[in-house]
Parts: C-alpha cells; structure tokens; sequence
C-alpha cells in the first residue's frame, strides 16, 4: 500500500472517531447539566480540559457556558477539532484514497459530511436543542464502522484504519477519565467515601461503558470504574484493549511475530501494551492517576509518531536495495 | 414542447414523431412531470455519492456535483456502426501519423502534411523523436468530439488524443438511469457499457512493456485539485489499481520506476497518466512542474515503463493539424474518411487568415492547443470589443487560430424548470486501443443547459446525459 493513502486511512478513521467522541462528551454533559446542583461553568469547561482546548477556546469566547462550548465543539470553523471541522478532515482524506475504499464506506462518509455541512447552516438551531444531531453523529458513525466491517477486507486498508481508530479511542478515553477524576475525587485519600453517583454515571456514559461495567462489578465504586476503563480486557474502549489492538493491527501490517520488533512503532506499542498487562488498579490510584494518564499520553504520541516513522516515511533507499536482493534469490 | 425551427432533434422529426419506435414503449410513455420527479432523485443520489467535479476559480468551495439530466440522447444502431468504424479508422491513422512524425518523418516528406505546421505546434515534442512505443500504440485511450449539424451529417469536432476526461461520468450516469427509470431498460434495447474498466485495464496491460511478465499499472493523478480527480479516483477503483501521485513514485539510477509503499519500494510498468506532458517529468519538461516525476522520460525512453497515452500526442490534435486529418487517413490507409472534418481555416495560410478576419462575426475562431472550451470566440455572439481583441490575437500568432463556420448543433429534449425544452448536444464517444481498437458504444453527451447556447464544457455551465446505443429499430 502506498505511504501516503495509509496515512490518509489512518487519519481518516482518527478524524471520524474524534467527531463521535466530541458527540458523546456533549451529549452525557448536556444530560448531566439537567438537574445539575453545581456550576454550569465548571461542567462544561471540564469537556474543554479533556480536549486541552481551554487556552484556545479563550481566544475566541468569555465564559465557557454550556451555548459556547457546544458551539466550540461542534461548529467552531477555527476549532481544529470541532466536529464540522473533523468531518471535512475526515471527507478530505476520504476522498483522496476513495479507490482504496468500498464504495459504501465512502457514500457513508460523504453523507456524515453531508449532514454536518446543513446541520452547521443552522447552527443557532442545532445549539439550543443539539439531542438529535448527537444522535444522528453517533449512527452516521456508526454506520461507516458497520459498512467498513461488513464490505472491506481484511487487508493493509483496513488495519491502518484500525490501528486510527484504537489510537484515538485510547487518547479520548483517557483524557476523559483524567478531567473527571480529577473533579470527582481531588485527593485519592477519599476513595470509599460517599460518591456521587451520578457523575460517574455520566463518566462510564460518555465513554459508553455503562452497561457493560454494570454487567462486570454491579454498583459503581470509583476504583473500580478506574480499573474498568483503563485495564478491562474485553471493553472495547478501554485503554488496554485499544493498545492491545493497536498492537495487533502495527503486527498484521509488518508480519512481525509477537515478542519481537522490527521498527519503532512495534516496539513503543508493546512495552505499552506491556505496562498495561501487568498494572494493577491500586498502584495507579495510589501513585496518581493523572501522572499515569500523563505518561500513558506521551506514550501514546510516541507511538503515533512511531507509526509515522515506520509506515508513512519510509526510506526507500535502504528497502529498494533489500528487495531486489530478495527478488533474485 | 417548444421548437427551434431548422432544427435537428435526436428524439423527434421535424414532424414531430418520435425517430426511435424502440424508446416509445418505455420512455415516451412519461409525462413531463413524472421526468422532472425522477430527475430530483437522480440529483440527490449524485450528491450523496459525491460524484463531482471541480471548477477552476470557482470560490463557493470547488467542487461542483456532476450535473446531469434525465432524458437520454439515443442513437440508432446502423448510425453507430457508422461512427464506430469511422472512429477507428480515424485513430488507427493517427496512430499511423504520429509514428511516422516521431520516425521517418515520411508523410511530411511527401508534402501531405507541411513539416513547418508540424513542428510548429506547441504539443510537438522533439524529446519523442526516434522512439517507438510499444506495439506502436500512442493514444491508449481517445475521445474524440462528434457533433451534429441541423442537416443531419455528424462531424469530427476534435479528436482529444492526450487525456480525455469522461467516461467515469458515462458509467456513473448509466447507473443512475438504471436506478431512476428502471422501466425503460428491460428488454435491453439499450447497449451496455459497464465493461469499460476492464477493457481499460487489458488495454494498460496489453501496453507494458514486453519482458515484463506480471505487469502492474497504475492510475497517476494531478491530485484532488484537478477537475477530473472524480474520474481518476473512480478508474483506479474499477480497475482496482493504485491511484498515485507524482511524489508517490520515483525513478532510480537505473531508470526503474517504483512507487514508494508501507513495505518498501515497489516496481510499477504502465501508468495511466491523466497529467499533461507538459508537468510529467521536470527533468524533460516544466521545470518547475511539481505534479510529475523526475526522471520518467528516462524510464519511458529505456522502454522499462508504458505511459499511456504516449508523450507527444498532442501533435495530432492540434487543430491545424485536424485539417489534414482526412489526408493523413488516405495516405496511410487508402481510404476515404468515413467521418467529416469541419470546414476549417487555418490563420496561418495567408488568404485562409484574411478570410476569417474579414468573417468574424459568422466564425467560431478557437486556439489550436487548448481544451475545455477556453479561450473560443463564438462570432455571431461575441461583442464588437471581444471580436477585435480575437483579430488582434490572431495578427499577432496566426499559427495559433483557426477558424470553422457556425454549427447549430442537434437538440435533445432536457429538464428544463420542470419541463422538457430542446437543448444543443454534443457526442463524446471512447475508444481504447491495445491490441485492437475497440469503441465504447454511447459515450458522453454534454449539454449546453443554457438556452440557444452551443457550449456544451461543464467547466462553462454544461450538462451531460446518457447515451443510449439502441440495439433495436
């Protein structure tokens, strides 16, 4: 597969997953926000944490009000992250390898764009009541994942695209979690005091994990949401499991069997998947949760910065020489 | 339905009888009404499929979605046997001249074609000479321009041997007509056209270069800037080829091309380039082209890779050159043309020039190396500012005008504000050639969507429609 369509699929499928994500965080906060004893300020400005968006959203907004954050996550034309803006990022990428895609998969995206194009025409509209268009991110979405899994093949195409979408979900889940933990539950000496359920409801809903947390430990207790969102092996949104495929998808594209490595971005995945296999819920909590986001982070970009290294910039000098050995033998 | 008087319609007579029995069961049976209902839904299926193409110096974002009507342009299948053989005629001796431009040079020679208006023409490329592609095929794929007149007889209006652009919206229309009016294909009376990307790719494939076994073809893109990305997208898909970019491929020291992928290098033997020889190798050509790939002429002149069509091309559609076209074909095939030339001036023969000075105003003056319909003077039309700008551009560079009387071109029946008006067509049928030449049976119809207008580009406001060969009277 050419370098550049599988940075375009890689990026492709991060842009799609960051729009959904946006759409989940607003949806759980707007429900939250009904009902809500607390500041609305606070409440919303912590979507702006998660997203390390706050400096840039003060450049163009006084109060981070439940109007404007809405409005900076969803229609801001100079929020690079805004959801309009992801789609168009993702379109874009769409169609500059749109022969590398199904041709549902395609129609898919370009009517997701479609949708977020007239839904930022009336933006003022959408702000005030923004339940159905969240809805309808969250199944356009939805839809392209479907059609992907059921049209395309199991080749390149399809695992650079899975390893955009794990990397992603790894970033938001984790950001997420570090911004409510940090309001939920300032000092790690209060674990097993009375919690507020409610809001760590809502944490497990925006990562939509609460159903399947509910069905893993029953009652909600902060530790074990930690556990459950950062090492649960079967969630699919957890940290581990998203670094774990990551892991194999970096392996079905290279064909590097498992504990070995052949360039960088297998071997900054593995020693993550690696910490993650062997942490244990109290050692994070007890040693912070925020520096272990914080190192998980960096890990993360590291990887990222790997896979550009390995896939999307190859030096072609060193493999050119390498092949036509090969083809003579 | 409105009329134009003198005028050819491809649907009805003069009378106003339905030409084609075979479309009344089917098509002719829906009111006006019903067509501009299934023409809204053929527009929003093209949107959500994003079929689109891209307009230079458009600023509302620029892409455009591919603007399409609902009525077809039929042709008559004894007609088409006519035009299919006369096309491949046309390009077999093309095929013919350029060889022998690029070779002996004996055509020009013999005095047929005068040498001066040859290696005059901007698109003559002296890099080419002495080089022969293989199988001695230059113009892979053609589309030559067919209008008809309003008495009838279908002329050669250009023959489009460099990249012509639109079969992908030929194939997307068909499958939005099988999608809006099932109706009217049952009984297949219509000839079918869906295997064009196979056809493509064994001509690619056909064309490699000859040591080499398994060869592997790619699609090379301008990028999705370009008007035609759509189409280049759209062929790489069907075909299930690579889509590159310049900067996707680079030639080594060894004059091999490869295409830089996720596992290293990988060798590629015929490309479908739809980039123009002017921007496809800085090293021969532009400099300063950064669309192309340094060092591809190498490689083409090493015979280790196909470019189709062929560098040089241009040549034989310069449209000075087009005034010999039914010269060229008798002295390498010993046959008359089967499809007419426009009566043609050429500014550059002296007592031509003066003719079309003193006739502005009857004559539609084009440049001999441009495309898309820029740079025309339609004369009935045109200012009093606008003619003298065209005489004084023509004093200035005579080789690079000709002139050809005003055609009025046939009509075809179009949704027009919810209802059908007779609007000017064009034909732009498709011709590969590998080993053999083979036509696609229909081709492009564009439609000039503006009232009495004949220009027909979609870069200026043109429609298109789909062009039905009819397989029964």
């Amino acid at each position: 597969m050419l370098c550049r369509v599988a940075e375009s699929l890689f990026w492709m499928s991060r842009y799609l997953e960051r729009a959904e994500n946006q759409a989940r965080f607003i949806d759980v906060t707007s429900q939250i926000a009904l009902g809500y004893r607390g500041s609305e300020l606070d409440l919303w400005s912590s979507l702006l944490h998660a997203g390390g968006d706050v400096e840039d959203f003060k450049k163009s907004y006084s109060a981070p009000t439940q109007e404007n954050v809405i409005r900076y996550l969803l229609f801001d034309p100079q929020n690079l992250n805004s959801v309009v803006n992801c789609l168009a990022a993702a379109r874009e990428n769409a169609r500059a390898v749109r022969e590398n895609l199904t041709t549902p998969m395609w129609e898919a995206v370009n009517r997701f764009y479609l949708r977020v194009r007239s839904a930022a025409s009336e933006s003022n509209r959408v702000i005030r009541q923004p339940h159905s268009f969240l809805e309808q991110i969250k199944r356009m979405s939805n839809q392209v994942m479907g059609v992907s899994r059921a049209t395309w093949s199991r080749g390149e195409a399809w695992h650079f695209s899975c390893l955009g979408y794990d990397i992603e979900r790894a970033d938001k889940t984790s950001r997420i979690l570090d911004v409510k933990y940090f309001i939920l539950l300032p000092d790690p000496t209060h674990v097993g005091s009375q919690v507020d359920v409610v809001q760590w409801a809502a944490l497990l809903e925006s990562t939509s994990a609460l159903q399947m947390y509910r069905r893993e430990y029953g009652r909600i207790e902060p530790s074990n949401v930690v556990e459950f969102l950062i090492l649960n092996k079967r969630f699919p949104r957890s940290m581990r499991f998203c670094v774990r495929e990551a892991e194999s998808s970096i392996r079905a594209i290279s064909g590097t069997p498992l504990h070995s490595f052949s360039n960088p971005a297998e071997q900054l995945v593995a020693q993550l998947n690696a910490k993650l296999n062997f942490a244990r819920a109290a050692d994070v909590i007890g040693n912070g949760l925020h520096q272990f986001v914080d190192d998980f982070q960096s890990q993360l970009n590291g990887i990222g910065a790997g896979v550009a290294e390995s896939f999307f910039q190859v030096d072609m000098s060193a493999r050119r020489s390498m092949q036509s050995q090969s083809s003579m033998l | 339905m409105p009329e134009i008087a003198g005028n050819f319609d491809e649907l009805l007579t003069s009378e106003g009888a339905p030409r084609h029995p075979a479309l009344s069961g089917g098509l002719a049976s829906l009111s006006p009404e019903a067509l501009a209902e299934r023409q809204r839904h053929a527009e929003e299926e093209l949107l959500e499929k994003g079929i689109t193409f891209a307009v230079y110096g458009h600023t509302d974002g620029n892409e455009k979605v591919w603007p399409f009507d609902v009525v077809p342009r039929p042709v008559g299948l004894a007609e088409w046997h006519t035009i299919e053989a006369g096309l491949k005629q046309r390009i077999r001796a093309l095929n013919l001249f350029l060889d022998d431009v690029y070779g002996p040079g004996r055509i020009m020679k013999d005095g047929i074609v005068p040498e001066s208006l040859v290696k005059t023409a901007k698109t003559y490329r002296p890099e080419c000479a002495g080089f022969r592609p293989p199988g001695g095929v230059w113009t892979h794929v053609v589309g030559t321009d067919l209008v008809r007149n309003h008495d009838g007889t279908i002329y050669v209006l250009e023959d489009n041997l460099r990249c012509p652009s639109g079969v992908s919206y030929v194939l997307e229309n068909r499958e939005i007509m099988k999608r809006v009016l099932p109706e009217v294909f049952y009984g297949s009376i219509v000839a079918s056209i869906e295997d064009y990307p196979e056809r493509l790719l064994e001509t690619l494939l056909k064309t490699a270069p000859q040591h080499v076994t398994s060869p592997t073809a790619v699609v090379l893109t301008p990028g999705v800037c370009n008007s035609a990305y759509f189409e280049h997208s759209f062929l790489a898909q069907q075909m299930g080829v690579e889509l590159v970019h310049g900067s996707d491929l680079f030639v080594d020291e060894e004059d091999m091309v490869w295409m830089k992928t996720t596992r290293g290098p990988q060798r590629v033997d015929v490309i479908y380039r739809r980039i123009d020889d002017d921007f496809i190798d800085p090293e021969v050509f532009r400099a300063d082209s950064m669309l192309g790939v340094r060092g591809l002429m190498r490689a083409y002149r090493a015979g280790n890779v196909t470019l189709a069509n062929a560098p040089g091309t241009g040549v034989a559609d310069d449209k000075a050159v087009y005034q010999y076209v039914p010269a060229i074909i008798r002295y390498y095939l010993s046959e008359d043309a089967i499809l007419q030339n426009v009566p043609t001036y050429l500014c550059s023969v002296e007592s031509d020039c003066d003719y079309v000075l003193g006739h502005l105003h009857e004559l539609v003056v084009k440049p001999t190396n441009e495309s898309g319909g820029y740079g025309i003077l339609m004369g009935p039309q045109a200012s009093r500012k606008e003619r003298e700008a065209c005489a004084d551009a023509i004093r200035k560079d005579p080789r690079n005008y000709i002139a050809q009387p005003m055609l009025t071109l046939s009509t075809v029946p179009t949704v027009i504000n919810q209802t059908l008006s007779p609007r000017h067509v064009d034909l732009r049928p498709f011709i590969l050639y590998g080993e053999d030449l083979w036509v696609l049976p229909g081709g492009l119809t564009r439609v000039a969507l503006k009232e009495g207008s004949m220009i027909v580009n979609s870069s200026q406001g043109g429609g298109s429609k789909d062009t039905w060969v009819l397989l029964q009277h």
